[in-house]
Parts: C-alpha cells; structure tokens; sequence
C-alpha cells in the first residue's frame, strides 16, 4: 500500500521507502547498518508524473509566453488543456515531451530534473510518453501497421514480439482492415486513429495529445474522445489539449485553462 | 494496459462496419526513403573525386619510382673526364687515369669511352662524319661503384689528378640535387591536389547530408517522438552514405585502373611525338607497380570512410539543431 502511495520511479535494492504522518520518505540502509533519509515528500508530489514549478518560457528575446506554472500531472488522471487560440497550449505540451526546454522554473519527469538530462536519457524518457500531434505526423513512406509498430522497431526489438501487439491494437482502434494502407489515402479519421494507435502502442505513462478532434466530425470527435477515456482506464495518464468546450463537456475531467501565459486549475 | 479484454472486437465503435480482416503485415519499408536521398548526384561526386585523386596518386607514384630508379643508377656511376692538355698524350693520360681508378676500392668496372663512341655522344649535337682529331674533345671514362659502398671521392680526385692533371671527377650529385627536388615538388604538389580533392569531397558530401537530412526532417521529427536516439537515426541515414561513397569509389577508382592498366596503349599513341618520348623517358612506361594498385584501392576504401565520416559528423550536427 505504501509503495502504491508513495510513489517513486526508481528505487534501489539498499532503498526503502516509508509512509509517516502524510509523507513518503525514502531511505537508504549504510553499509554500518543504519539508514539514512534520502528524501521526503508529500504523497501528491510522489505520485506524480510532472512536476512544474514557477517554470516560464520566452522564444529568444521575446515576452514570456508561459509564466509561473506550478502544477503536477498525477499518475492514471485525465485532464483537459484549455485555452484561447496562442494562450501557449502546444508550447505547454512540447515543455511536457521535453521538445522544449523552459526558460526558467523546474520541470520534473518521471522523477527526473529534466535539466540535468542528457540526450539518451530525454530519449529514453520519451519512450514513457505517446503524443498525438494535430496534423498526426505519420510516415507517408510507411504502411499504417508499420507506422504503428514504429516505436517497437527503433528500440531494436524483434517483429515477431510484438507484431501481433500491433495487429490487436489496430483492430481495436478499427484499422484492421487498412493495416497495409499507406497514409496518404487514409480519411482524416482514420489517420487520427493511426496516430492514437502509434502513441499508445508502448504502453506510455503519459499520453499527450494536441487538438485531437480538430480535424474529424463532431461524432467521430466523441468516439475518439471515448477512446482517450479507455486508454486512462487501462492506466494511461491523459493530457487533451483542445479548445472544443463540446468536447470538454462531455467528460467530467480536471481542465488546465492558460489565459495570457498563467495556468488556471479546475479540479 | 489491459487490452485482452478486447481480443474479441473494436473496443470503440470505429470502423466496425468494416470486417476485421487479419493482416499480412510486415515492416517492409525502410526507415529512411531510399528515393529521397539524392543518391546519383552524390555517387558521381564521390566517383569523380576518386578518380582524379586516383589519377593523382597513381602519377605521383610512377614519377617517385621512376626518379628513385633514375637516381639509384645515376649515383652507382661516376664519371671521369680527361681534358686535352699542350704537351701532353690524351689517349696516355686516359689510359693512366683508368688504371688509378680502376686500383681505387669500391670500384667494379672501368670503361674509358674510346675515340670513335666519344664521336658518337657528339653526333646529336656536332653531326656525323666530323673529324675529331682537330677538336679538343675530351676523353670520357666511366666507372661503376659497387652498390652499397661509399666511394673515398676526395681520394679518388687525387689518384686522377695524379695520372693526368687535367682530368676532372663528377659524381652526377648537382643532377641528382636537381632531380631530388623535381621529385619532392611532385610529390607535394601531388599530394596538394590530393588535399584538395579530398577537402572538396568532404564539403559535398556534408551538403548532400545536409539537404537529405533537411528533405527528410519530418521523419527525423517523428522518430523523435517515438523516442529514437540521435545514435539510431543517424545509424539509419549513414548506412545509405556509406553505400553511395563505395558505389562512387569504387567506380572512380575502378576507371583510375583501367586508365593505368591500360596505359601502355595509351602511351604508345604518342610514341614518336616529342612530349611522348620526353614522358617515356621521365616516366618509363605508364604501368603500375601491384602495390600502386593496391595503394589506389586502400584511397577508394579511405574516401568512403570519409564520406562516411563527413556524413555522421553532419548527421549529428543536423539532429541538434532539429532537437
């Protein structure tokens, strides 16, 4: 229960983690026998993915974009990220897939500064998170399975692991038909779902998600909503950047609202 | 995530009007587009490069061996010149001064030029049928040292001078200082154009990574998102440079060799003509030794790990501006 609690991305074999009065403390045993505390931390801070903190964020000379953003993203939540038009929405979102690095605050990962991260660890981190960006990004070069299986092929493993992963995973979405299709003559939706289905196929921690209903009719945007709503069900933390209040109404979720660079938090 | 529960049908009601088909799936493509890498363009930069670097390395290797074989045979002959003097015998004087020679250690053979082969070395430049007892031609007398031995010259000019005054001893070295530094100027200036092409090969190699790398962006971008390192894209578009610098070395380095092989037929073209004979006479004939040939292909083997080099060195430069 504890460890349920206080979570805590790594933890070594000498490290013990224990619960008092509200807070998770990590401990660590000395080769003398004693233990020692590492670090200590509310349960809420411990349990989350993200941590930002007074993080701000300017284009070169620029003004502040994003100003004073304290907020966490705990594990298996749902949120909506609302806003007007250039409020900083997908900037946010590239803070969050370390696209970007802020100007100032503190952004932690998975438990990680991410400032003090080299390439292969950003790298290796994003391998926990799946984003579906608004124009979906997919390979035109490659077939609607091969764009899914995408995120297995570039970790070296082989086909016959996790291919009939991909094929449940494209039937699930509804693809199982176009696997061999190459995107250029998917509808919208059905390129939406590829992309989905590309974000979620490596189990991520975090799904990131920008203006995901924007290009389909309303109704293929609730099914995709319904999708979004499935995947945090199975354990996925769910972030949904979007300014469709339709959309938003239809699920009650926590919603991050960015007005002129400040976030605003609706639990 | 638990997806077993779904095993049995679409989760979502997407697309259920369409029947679930089992897939014939494979990863077929590559990740990098063969097509979108201007791969012609580079493999003829890189074949040419090869193959006036080749051209390059191969002359400067037949003018080094020829010089080299020029000098060994110049230094193991010295030559003794016995001038007319009043009062004195010409053909005793020779024959005294062949006789010191010929006692001098380190010396193998002796072959004093008689009067008629003097006449000869003169008809190029005097004509034939001349009359030499009317000149003063000196006599030449040629001695051949034993290779590896380091001929005593100051005794030697002693020995001569004491058979016949006027008698002179050239050991050729002001001609072998000339044709020493002819050489050396080859060789540098062989090896400057050979810098250059090198120098050239790397920046147009660097500008066809850079426009494949800016052609292919998108891909670069998504393999990101999918949590691809730097090491494993650059991994993917390097093995396709690698190839294109073979295909191009091999090729400019395969016509480097046919020229050389067949430089033979190629000189005798110009057999007769005077830059033919000037050539034939520097250089011998056109052909390489073996190891030339192996030193050409071990260049076509370097230019591609360049271009392979250049290309990673780019590679990387490219995904930290795209990251």
């Amino acid at each position: 229960m504890i460890l349920r609690r206080c979570y805590k991305a790594t933890v070594n074999e000498s490290e013990t983690i224990t619960e008092h009065n509200g807070f998770c403390s990590v401990r660590s045993r000395s080769e003398t026998g004693e233990f020692r505390v590492l670090g200590r931390a509310p349960h809420r801070t411990e349990l989350s993915l993200v941590r930002f903190e007074n993080v701000g964020l300017r284009y070169g000379l620029g003004p502040e974009i994003l100003r004073d953003l304290n907020f966490q993203i705990p594990a298996h939540s749902f949120q909506f990220l609302t806003g007007p038009s250039g409020a900083g929405k997908t900037s946010l979102l590239k803070l969050l897939f370390l696209s970007l690095r802020p100007t100032r605050g503190l952004v932690n990962l998975f438990g990680h500064d991410v400032s003090l991260l080299g390439k292969d660890e950003i790298a290796d981190l994003r391998k926990r998170i799946g984003i579906v960006l608004q124009d979906f990004r997919l390979l035109d070069h490659m077939t609607t399975y091969e764009n899914v299986a995408l995120p297995f092929r570039v970790t070296g493993r082989e086909e016959s692991s996790y291919r009939k992963e991909v094929i449940d995973l494209l039937k699930w979405v509804g693809l199982g038909e176009r696997m061999d299709a190459l995107p250029p003559i998917l509808s919208g939706g059905e390129k939406q779902r590829a992309a989905i289905a590309r974000a979620v196929i490596s189990r991520p921690h975090l799904l990131l998600a920008d203006e995901p209903t924007g290009n389909v009719d309303p109704t293929l945007g609730r099914r995709l909503l319904r999708l979004f709503i499935e995947l945090n069900k199975s354990g996925t933390a769910v972030i949904i950047a979007t300014h469709d209040i339709t959309l938003m109404d239809q699920y009650e979720a926590r919603r991050l609202v960015l007005h002129q660079g400040r976030l605003h938090i609706y639990e | 995530m638990n997806r077993t529960d779904q095993q049995h049908g679409p989760l979502v009601d997407l697309g259920r009007e369409r029947p679930q088909v089992p897939a014939r799936a494979r990863n077929l493509s590559p990740i990098v587009p063969r097509a979108s890498i201007a791969g012609r363009a580079l493999v003829a930069v890189v074949a040419i490069m090869t193959f006036l670097a080749s051209i390059t390395t191969g002359t400067v290797l037949l003018v080094s061996a020829s010089a080299a074989e020029w000098q060994s045979e110049v230094a193991s002959e010295i030559t003794i010149q016995v001038r007319p003097a009043p009062g004195r015998d010409i053909d005793r004087d020779a024959a005294a001064v062949a006789e010191a020679i010929r006692a001098q250690a380190g010396i193998v053979e002796v072959r004093p030029f008689t009067r008629q082969e003097s006449a000869k070395l003169l008809e190029p430049w005097l004509g034939s049928g001349l009359s030499l007892d009317d000149l003063p031609v000196p006599r030449v007398i040629v001695a051949r040292v034993q290779p590896g031995t380091t001929l005593d010259l100051a005794a030697l000019r002693r020995r001569v001078t004491q058979a016949a005054p006027s008698a002179s001893v050239d050991d050729h070295r002001a001609w072998i200082e000339r044709m020493r530094s002819m050489t050396g100027a080859t060789v540098i200036a062989g090896l400057g154009i050979l810098a250059l092409v090198i120098v050239a090969t790397i920046i147009s190699v660097s500008f066809a990574t850079r426009g494949a790398m800016a052609a292919n962006r998108p891909i670069v971008e998504v393999l990101h998102f999918v949590g691809a390192g730097d090491r494993y894209i650059a991994n993917r578009f390097l093995r396709h440079f690698l190839r294109l610098g073979l295909q191009g070395g091999v090729i400019g380095c395969g016509v480097a060799m046919l020229v050389f092989g067949f430089s033979e037929s190629i000189a005798g073209w110009f057999s007769g003509t005077p830059v033919g004979d000037q050539f034939a006479a520097l250089l011998g004939t056109f052909s390489l030794r073996p190891s030339g040939y192996l030193a050409l292909a071990a260049q076509a083997v370097l230019i591609a790990a360049i271009t392979a080099w250049a290309s990673r060195r780019t590679l990387f430069a490219t995904l930290d501006d795209i990251d």
